[in-house]
């Protein structure tokens, strides 16, 4: 096996490059709009933050292997050149300062989808070796110990007892004919266990069967964020397995921006079939049980609260109205900031920033986007259904000494979610759940 | 020189009036672009100008620009000026034939050697002298004979000025221009087929006048007849300012008397007085009348597309280009996309999966 | 002896056209197979949306600009609308230009009052203007410009300003006009080969971007 190289890593740009990809790069005018779509742009001031001069990489290869005029000019010797050099200045690019968070694209007269082409060039960069330490390593605990952190087997059991001695409510652990599968994000079995817990309410109320698997339980997809459909593939295929093994009807992407892009729309695509069993978002599903009149609410959260939309959920992954749609049944008070909604600014630390911390930095300083959309509304609390998105503003608000309380809205929902408990004790209603 | 009167005793003999006379310097005045002031002047000059001996030949004609100068309604200004002229040679118009006309030019020309004005239409066939002689002698060796001795030449006619008619594609006698012979003399160029028989009478006036040439162009005009262009001058240029146009002959836009850009007026690059001095008598010009200037006082008039194309619009058919370029394109395309997909099928067959491994090494 | 011009104007109607629509087409063709032929990978995950009217959508709804871009950025986004719409007009509502068309194609339509036309050429040349300073004073353009940006501003300028000179007679009508002719086919030629193709492939581009979206059920 050949180690990473620079011809490696033109061959998998040359593999990315389709016919959407021709008329993007046929396309671009250099208006530079796409700037001020970017906020690595709009909060360092920084032009080579452009969105795009990140297409450069898959534009050079595109160009020189694509096009008459390219290969002519590359047989003249007088091809773009791709060097390890040219690849080192863009890593910073196309990892520390993208997190493919689809502003740009939809910004551009043209129609680039600037996004999906830094999707594709990680590919490039991947093969090349040209990727941050950050995103190796957490790639290869992913890979080797199952998740991004590492083997959180253990974590997850305890997570589960906890959930379990907290609502009285067992949580069936591989069972085989449940209706879904749910998976978690590491950020959330490790920094927000009490996920488990809503699940568990919320399911129990609503009348869903649902399982962990103990051999597939982690959505984070290192894989795509790193940007590479190999490593991204063994990942998804593990989910896969795990929930044909268990016949679940669907799987429940958890909280978690890209867990669900991995599986829901580049999952099928890695695996080269679409799968025996639906990929639904737990957002997508609660709405889904509101409407059926499953869940109910008891009350309403009073004080002033604002809505962070996910990137990824939301832009680039299809889930527009489920949010709001939710927030109408359980808060009073929702205040919504500049740009929210379908072009809500990104917390800065998706696409695999967060886990590069050589982005540190960077990834602090583009937060201002987003405490200036909060200065101006001036929230009691800020909610949002991404474990990621959650964690990265925490700790913004941390370092900015903002003490603001960041809610997620699943747990939201399990927590004005109107329940059968409230007439019978606790114990009755734990041995009536295991008799169903 | 003694025994030819000056212009005020021909005009007196001929009954004109003085103030017909001052009303005829006054047009030539405002005619050749002078300031008003200068027509008693002009006046002055015309009263006292000897009448200069005038050679004219007529080479590869139609004899046009003859009738041009002198189909004028009587008494003409354009008359006045021909009587104050001394015409000792032009085959068409004198009374003598054969030897004896041979010999009164080539009186003239001894005579006022240096002095007489040289007035050539028609162009000069240089493929063979035999297409066009005059008493045995050619075109071409008549024309350098009489220019020797010429105080100056005009050549009349786009034939004589540019080749003209005898000259368009495949040029048959291998016709030229006066000033492609004579390089040794300024040729003031009178263009246009016919010109306008003002436009030759301003310039002897004005060669009478100044006892010089008016100012010329770079091909050879006096600016002041050829300095605008017909579309410059055009009463329907408004028209073309809106944007409406004529579509045929006979439709709505041709009654109203619309722009005839459409159907191929050349007065966008045409250079003449048309417009302005108008003809028969300043009554009427092509375009009043309803059809496009076919732009017969530029050079290569004849060949410069359909007369009935627009000025901008291409002149080839490129319908077999088209087809052709597309062809190709289809070719040169379907052999990049196929090169492209070999590529593509390639490089897929050859990579191998990236492992975390490969990338941990390559820290 | 010619007018000045006059070859050069004869020559551009003529064989300067052919090769002009030829090297045109050539390259057109040449580029929509090279694109196009590149197809696209059947996406097998489920749909959530329809890809078909998402694409369609985003080709007529990128039309506007992005929400707050006007106010950020008025003289590029209005004055690059401006301009778009303008040399739309020019190009095919000017009656010479449609003579020219009907003349090569035989196909036609009615045009605009050609004082409509005097105006919005100079506004759009100034718009021009505009555009090329922001190219040179906006940080972001100035760093993404290279050659080929202002060379292809030129190749739109020279048409532009040679057609305003000639419709209202300023400098030797045929010059000018031979002038317009030349630079007008050497901007068609280029467009194949050129960032121009944009005037193409802007359509493919934002379908592409609006069936993504629209195949996953969210809006671009």
């Amino acid at each position: 096996m050949t180690a990473v190289s620079v011809e490696r890593g033109v061959e998998a740009l040359r593999q990315q490059v389709d016919a959407s990809v021709a008329s993007y790069m046929s396309s671009c005018i250099h208006c530079g709009l796409c700037a001020q779509a970017c906020l690595f742009y709009t909060e360092t001031g920084d032009p080579k933050y452009t969105p795009q001069r990140k297409l450069e990489p898959l534009y050079r290869v595109w160009k020189n292997d694509f096009t008459l005029l390219g290969r002519l000019a590359s047989m003249a010797g007088l091809g773009c050149k791709i060097t390890d050099e040219f690849l080192d200045e863009w890593e910073e690019l196309i990892y520390d300062s993208c997190t493919l968070c689809g502003r740009c694209t939809m910004a551009c007269p043209v129609g680039i989808d600037i996004t999906a082409v830094v999707r594709k060039t990680r590919e490039g960069m991947v093969a090349s070796g040209h990727v941050p330490e950050g995103l190796i390593g957490a790639a290869t605990r992913a890979v080797e110990g199952g998740g991004p952190m590492g083997d959180l087997l253990p974590a997850l059991k305890a997570v589960i007892r906890r959930s379990e001695a907290a609502t009285g409510i067992p949580v069936e652990v591989d069972k085989e004919g449940a209706e879904y599968m749910v998976i978690l994000s590491a950020q959330e079995t490790v920094g927000f266990p009490e996920i488990v817990e809503a699940y568990s309410k919320i399911f129990k109320q609503a009348g869903v069967t649902w399982t962990i698997s103990t051999k597939a339980f982690e959505g984070t997809n290192v894989g795509i964020q790193i940007g590479s459909r190999d490593i991204a593939r063994t990942l998804v295929q593990r989910v896969v397995d795990a929930a044909e093994e268990l016949k679940v009807k669907a799987v429940i992407a958890p909280e978690c921006g890209h867990a669900y892009t991995a599986l829901r729309w580049e999952g099928p695509n890695l695996i080269g079939r679409t799968y025996e069993f639906d990929v639904v978002h737990i957002t997508e599903l609660v709405d889904q049980l509101i409407k059926e009149g499953r869940i109910k609410f008891k009350g309403k959260h009073k004080s002033k609260i604002t809505y962070h939309d996910p990137c990824q959920t939301n832009r680039r992954g299809g889930m527009l109205n489920p949010p709001r749609a939710i927030l109408a049944e359980i808060s009073e008070n929702l205040v919504e900031m500049e740009d929210a909604g379908l072009w809500n600014w990104c917390c800065g630390g998706g696409g695999g920033v967060g886990a590069n911390e050589r982005a540190d930095e960077l990834k602090t300083k583009v937060f201002m986007r987003k405490k200036r959309q909060l200065d101006g509304v001036k929230p009691d609390e800020l909610v949002t259904s991404c474990a990621n998105c959650r964690n990265i503003i925490e700790e913004a608000l941390d370092h900015y000494e903002i003490d603001l309380p960041v809610l997620g809205l699943t747990e939201m929902v399990a927590e004005y979610m109107e329940t059968d408990e409230i007439e019978e004790p606790a114990a009755d209603k734990a041995v009536k759940g295991e008799d169903q | 020189m003694a025994n030819k009167p000056i212009l005020k005793e021909v005009l007196r003999d001929r009954g004109v009036s003085r103030r017909g006379f001052m009303r005829y310097c006054a047009t030539l005045t405002s005619l050749m672009a002078l300031p008003a002031a200068m027509a008693p002047k002009v006046a002055q000059a015309l009263e006292g100008a000897p009448r200069p001996s005038v050679i004219w030949l007529s080479f590869q004609e139609c004899t046009g620009c003859t009738e041009s100068i002198t189909r004028s309604s009587a008494p003409s200004l354009e008359d006045l000026i021909f009587n104050a002229i001394s015409l000792d040679y032009h085959h068409t118009l004198q009374a003598a034939s054969g030897h004896a006309a041979e010999a009164a030019r080539e009186a003239a020309m001894k005579a006022q050697d240096g002095k007489y004005l040289l007035i050539v239409d028609g162009s000069i066939p240089l493929g063979n002298p035999g297409y066009s002689t005059i008493a045995g002698i050619s075109n071409e060796d008549m024309l350098r004979d009489a220019a020797k001795g010429a105080a100056a030449i005009i050549a009349v006619g786009s034939c004589a000025a540019y080749g003209g008619l005898p000259m368009a594609d495949p040029n048959p006698t291998g016709a030229v221009s006066v000033s492609q012979i004579i390089t040794d003399k300024p040729v003031v160029n009178i263009p246009g087929c016919p010109p306008i028989a003002a436009v030759m009478t301003g310039v002897l006036a004005h060669f009478l006048t100044f006892q010089g040439l008016p100012d010329l162009d770079e091909l050879g005009r006096p600016v002041v007849f050829y300095g605008d262009t017909i579309h410059d001058r055009c009463y329907r240029r408004p028209f073309y300012n809106q944007g409406l146009f004529a579509k045929g002959f006979d439709d709505e836009g041709a009654r109203k008397g619309w722009c005839l850009y459409e159907l191929g007026c050349k007065g966008p690059v045409t250079r003449n007085a048309c417009a302005t001095i108008k003809w028969n008598g300043g009554v009427s010009f092509p375009i009043q009348s309803g059809h496009g200037c076919i732009g017969c006082s530029q050079p290569d008039f004849w060949d410069a597309g359909s007369l009935y194309t627009a000025v901008a619009s291409p002149t080839a058919d490129i319908t077999p280009v088209a087809g052709m370029a597309a062809a190709a394109g289809v070719g040169a395309g379907v052999a990049v996309a196929a090169l492209n997909a070999q590529s593509k099928k390639k490089t897929a067959s050859e990579s191998t999966p990236v492992t975390v491994q490969e990338l941990g090494d390559k820290q | 002896m010619t007018e000045p011009g006059m070859d050069l104007l004869m020559w551009a109607r003529g064989t300067g056209f052919q090769i002009a629509i030829g090297v045109f087409l050539f390259g057109l063709v040449l580029r929509l197979i090279e694109i196009f032929a590149l197809r696209r990978k059947a996406d097998v995950a489920p749909p959530k949306g329809d890809a078909v009217s998402g694409g369609l959508r985003t080709i007529f709804t990128r039309f506007v600009p992005a929400p707050g871009f006007a106010a950020l950025l008025p003289a590029q986004i209005i004055g690059g609308v401006i301009f778009h719409f303008g040399l739309l007009f020019i190009v095919f509502f000017f009656v010479p230009h449609i003579a020219v068309i009907k003349d090569t194609f035989g196909v036609s339509w009615p045009g605009i009052s050609s004082a409509v036309i005097n105006a919005l050429t100079v506004l759009t040349v100034a718009i021009l203007v505009v555009l090329l300073v922001v190219r040179l004073k906006h940080p972001v353009r100035r760093y993404l410009s290279d050659f080929q940006d202002y060379f292809i501003w030129a190749l739109t300028v020279v048409p532009l300003v040679s057609g305003y000179m000639a419709f209202n007679a300023v400098g030797p009508y045929t010059i000018v006009l031979a002038i317009h002719v030349l630079s007008a086919e050497l901007l068609i030629a280029l467009i194949p080969f050129t960032r121009l193709t944009h005037a193409f492939t802007w359509v493919s581009s934002r379908y592409y971007n609006g069936a993504f979206a629209g195949r996953k059920g969210t809006m671009s």
